[in-house]
């Protein structure tokens, strides 16, 4: 039960660094399709960021409401609008 | 100079959360497209949900669950020692409403989004202002 988490700073970094990129990445593509699957991959990185963070109750609501809900909202909607942007 | 270094790169959580709240807040402000604009004002938001999390965080704690809350065996710990060595949950229930308001927002953003598409035919905001202004 007493787990030290301050031994994991790497992962930690680690996990920071994927957000950051996946967070630049979806603001990046054209196709909205895949910016929706990045924005899915984001949350799932939020995700294991609040677990190590020791926010599990956090981590439980946005696996199901962040990468969950969201991502289906998001395919949704790009698959009734045009699916390229313009920038 | 030693000790500054220390206290910026020991902030780092601190560090990604402006990162990603001036990510966020740059997406909301220059992209065109209207489905862009809202991605950005869900990462605004999981930049301040990660802000509240940080403040909740303590080196070497664990997560926030009694063990032997019911068992038969007598806790031989104070209630002081209990609460250094568990992470600070009153961030983290506050966060969980964050969490829940902000896709209801997302859903409202997105619904408003494919009602804008119907009538204008496009999502870029550019192409409806003109649209607005021939009309």
């Amino acid at each position: 039960m007493s787990w030290d988490s301050s031994l994991l700073w790497q992962f930690d970094f680690l996990i920071l660094l994927m957000v950051i990129i996946c967070a630049v990445a979806a603001l990046t593509f054209k196709d909205l399709i895949t910016c929706a699957v990045v924005f899915g991959a984001y949350s799932f990185f939020m995700c294991l960021l609040w677990t190590e963070m020791l926010a599990v109750d956090v981590a439980f609501t946005e696996a199901a409401v962040g990468a969950g809900v969201s991502t289906v909202l998001f395919l949704g909607t790009a698959l009734h609008i045009r699916r390229r942007a313009k920038d | 100079m030693d000790e500054l270094i220390t206290a910026i790169i020991g902030k780092y959580n601190y560090w990604a959360f402006l990162i990603l709240l001036l990510i966020g807040l740059h997406a909301m402000i220059s992209k065109n497209n209207l489905v862009k604009k809202v991605i950005g004002m869900s990462i605004f938001q999981s930049a301040i949900i990660l802000f509240y999390v940080s403040i909740g965080y303590k080196k070497g704690a664990s997560i926030p669950i009694l063990s032997h809350g019911h068992g038969p065996e007598p806790i031989h710990q104070t209630a002081a020692q209990i609460v250094a060595g568990i992470a600070n949950p009153l961030p983290h229930v506050l966060m969980l409403t964050a969490i829940v308001v902000g896709v209801s927002t997302l859903g409202v953003a997105l619904a408003i989004i494919q009602k804008i598409n119907r009538v204008y035919d496009t999502i870029e905001e550019d192409e409806i202002l003109e649209k607005i202004k021939e009309c």
